[in-house]
């Protein structure tokens, strides 16, 4: 039975439906990065129209950098919970007694997840555009604000950073034997793309366009790496039992014998043991 | 019970099918612990199979193994019709329906939400009017646009084997589907199962209530880690249990001795209480009336006389009670 998307489907409707019926999640997601947003972004709008563009240049850098960790932070949380979670309330085993492969669910989680976190990360990024066009006191910020590479990565590195924390949330989800710890262990997975930020902000390397194209392919090819490690560490025995999986033997269900009425088998108190099947 | 006379009751295929189960020597050990070993059986097409035993016996460990959940450590298996092998759990699993103790039904969404996303997973091309036949099923039309959270236990696990319907499954997984249950909701779960019986489903159902085993399956078997017994209630007990009369009188009979012995098909008999003898004979319906005529000649006041009837549950208790460890459970 092949990989279907009809079956990925399914699962990334159900992910979006849980958050409708649950918009605390979705709202929660996008009052963090607003809140880590305010202070830069009071910085950019206050800066004077008499301020070197070279000053603006740098402020806008800093509080685009702060955007793009916002794709990384969010997803963290619910990315961890998505196995251990399926598990704890009793909807992970239905789940898997279904055809759905565990490639599937996977992805049909990861993309549950993205969808949102890259929607809320592209609208952040729309609003600031807006608010520097009402709010910024310094024409340049504006300027700085809509330059193409900024625009481009953005919109680059927004699905690969939230990729690389959904990856790294899941695939400790899937081995979490509890959601709070899955949950903790989870927020550590904005750790890489935190410090390379911390690296541009203290100037050990000057983001330029060539740095950023290599990073995101770097990103993208962690991210896939990512995907088949987590598919790998994806036991359905050991999500249900607790006990790691041993493979179903080769051939096995070669020696059919017919079905039977009546057998007893040994240790029955009291009587002999009767005919049994070949 | 009338499907005794069925061939599925007798664990026979009618001519050319092949059976819906068939497991060989299967085995399941958690390294150190056995779940369950050397498990032998088959199941019909269309047979209700009981799968009975103790907290801890292997039965749940078993579901799972067949419903390619985890695998086997050794033996074999044929599940609908396909061998259980490491890589033909999906090709089962779209044959099956297993439907878990928990229901595992997802609250914040509503029962035709629960049901699309399995008919998606299932890959149904007719999602909508499979999940309305699913919700009729089950009774449950009227309820479809209800969020799960608010459903009873009882309206959950009908919700959960609508969900088992939506397939039209080969082979249906009952674990425990009563569990927990009160009496209405249990005799509709029964109901259902029987529609499922008439309808040709072959059900494979664990459960603690012998009473709903005896009353639903064409056949049971009983597990303590290893297969005890596998049968028809009815000849479970006979292997287990003599046939045997209660002759109950309102004085204590003068010779029991002679009036028993002066019965043909009377093997033996023993006292119990003051005027209550219990007789051990192949054939009951046989002897019954030489024994009320022996009586009635003896001068003795009959107050009854009936055959002795042993429960599944007898049968399930004289096999656990003899199993050191079961009392280790």
């Amino acid at each position: 039975m092949r990989f279907s998307f009809g079956r990925l489907g399914a699962v990334l409707r159900k992910e979006l439906r849980e958050y409708r019926r649950s918009p605390f999640i979705i709202g929660t997601m996008a009052l963090a990065p607003l809140v880590f947003l305010i202070e830069p972004l009071l910085t950019i709008f206050r800066l004077g129209p008499s301020i070197a563009a070279s000053t603006v240049d740098k402020a806008v850098s800093g509080t685009f950098l702060v955007l793009l960790i916002a794709p990384a932070l969010l997803p963290a949380v619910i990315a961890a919970y998505s196995v251990v979670g399926e598990r704890e309330q009793g909807t992970l085993e239905p789940l898997l007694t279904t055809p759905l492969r565990r490639e599937e669910l996977l992805l049909g989680k990861a993309l549950g997840v993205v969808v949102p976190a890259v929607g809320i990360a592209y609208i952040l990024f729309a609003v600031i555009q807006v608010c520097a066009r009402l709010f910024a006191s310094n024409a340049a910020v504006v300027s700085a604000l809509g330059q193409g590479p900024h625009i481009v990565a953005e919109i680059l590195f927004a699905p690969l950073l939230a990729s690389w924390s959904i990856w790294v949330g899941i695939g400790i989800s899937t081995r979490a034997s509890d959601v709070r710890v899955a949950q903790q262990l989870g927020t550590l997975s904005s750790i890489p793309p935190l410090a390379v930020v911390a690296l541009v902000s203290f100037n050990v390397f000057t983001p330029t366009v060539t740095l950023a194209v290599v990073f995101a392919l770097i990103l993208l090819v962690a991210d896939i790496m990512l995907f088949r490690f987590v598919a790998a560490l994806f036991d359905r025995e050991r999500l249900i039992t607790g006990a790691s999986a041993r493979r179903a033997p080769r051939g096995a269900g070669d020696h059919i014998p017919p079905p039977g009425g009546v057998r007893r088998i040994p240790r029955l108190p009291g009587g002999d043991d009767g005919p049994r099947d070949p | 019970m009338a499907a005794d006379t069925t061939t599925a009751a007798r664990g026979e295929q009618p001519s050319g099918k092949p059976p819906a189960l068939v497991v060989d020597h299967l085995t399941k050990r958690f390294g150190e612990r056995t779940a369950f070993e050397d498990v032998s059986f088959s199941v019909a097409q269309g047979e209700v199979f009981g799968f009975l035993g103790p907290n801890g016996a292997g039965k749940t460990t078993t579901v799972r193994t067949l419903g390619t959940l985890i695998a086997p450590t050794s033996g074999s298996a044929r599940v609908a019709g396909i061998p259980l092998t490491s890589d033909s759990g999906p090709e089962i699993r779209q044959r099956i329906s297993i439907m878990p103790e928990n229901p595992g039904l997802y609250r914040r969404l509503t029962v035709t939400e629960n049901l699309e996303l399995f008919a998606g997973l299932y890959q149904q091309r007719n999602a909508a009017a499979r999940i309305g036949e699913a919700l009729e099923a089950v009774n449950l039309t009227a309820r479809a646009r209800d969020l799960c959270g608010s459903l009873s236990k009882g309206l959950l696990q009908r919700v959960g084997l609508a969900r088992a319907l939506l397939n039209d499954p080969a082979v249906m997984f009952l674990d425990e589907p009563t569990s927990g249950l009160d009496p209405v909701a249990t005799r509709e779960v029964n109901d259902l199962i029987n529609g499922l019986r008439q309808r040709g489903v072959t059900v494979f159902l664990t459960t603690h209530r012998l009473e709903e085993a005896e009353r639903l399956c064409d056949r049971v078997a009983i597990l303590n880690t290893t297969l005890r017994l596998v049968g028809r209630p009815d000849e479970l007990r006979e292997r287990l249990f003599s046939r045997s009369l209660v002759v109950e009188t309102s004085t204590p009979l003068v010779a029991p001795d002679d009036v028993f012995n002066s019965s043909h098909g009377v093997e033996s008999w023993r006292l119990e209480g003051t005027s209550s003898y219990l007789l051990n004979v192949a054939d009951p319906r046989n002897v019954a009336p030489q024994v009320t005529r022996a009586l009635v000649a003896a001068g003795a006041d009959v107050v009854s006389i009936s055959e002795s009837r042993h429960s599944l549950e007898d049968v399930y208790l004289q096999l656990i009670d003899d199993d050191p460890e079961a009392s280790q459970r």
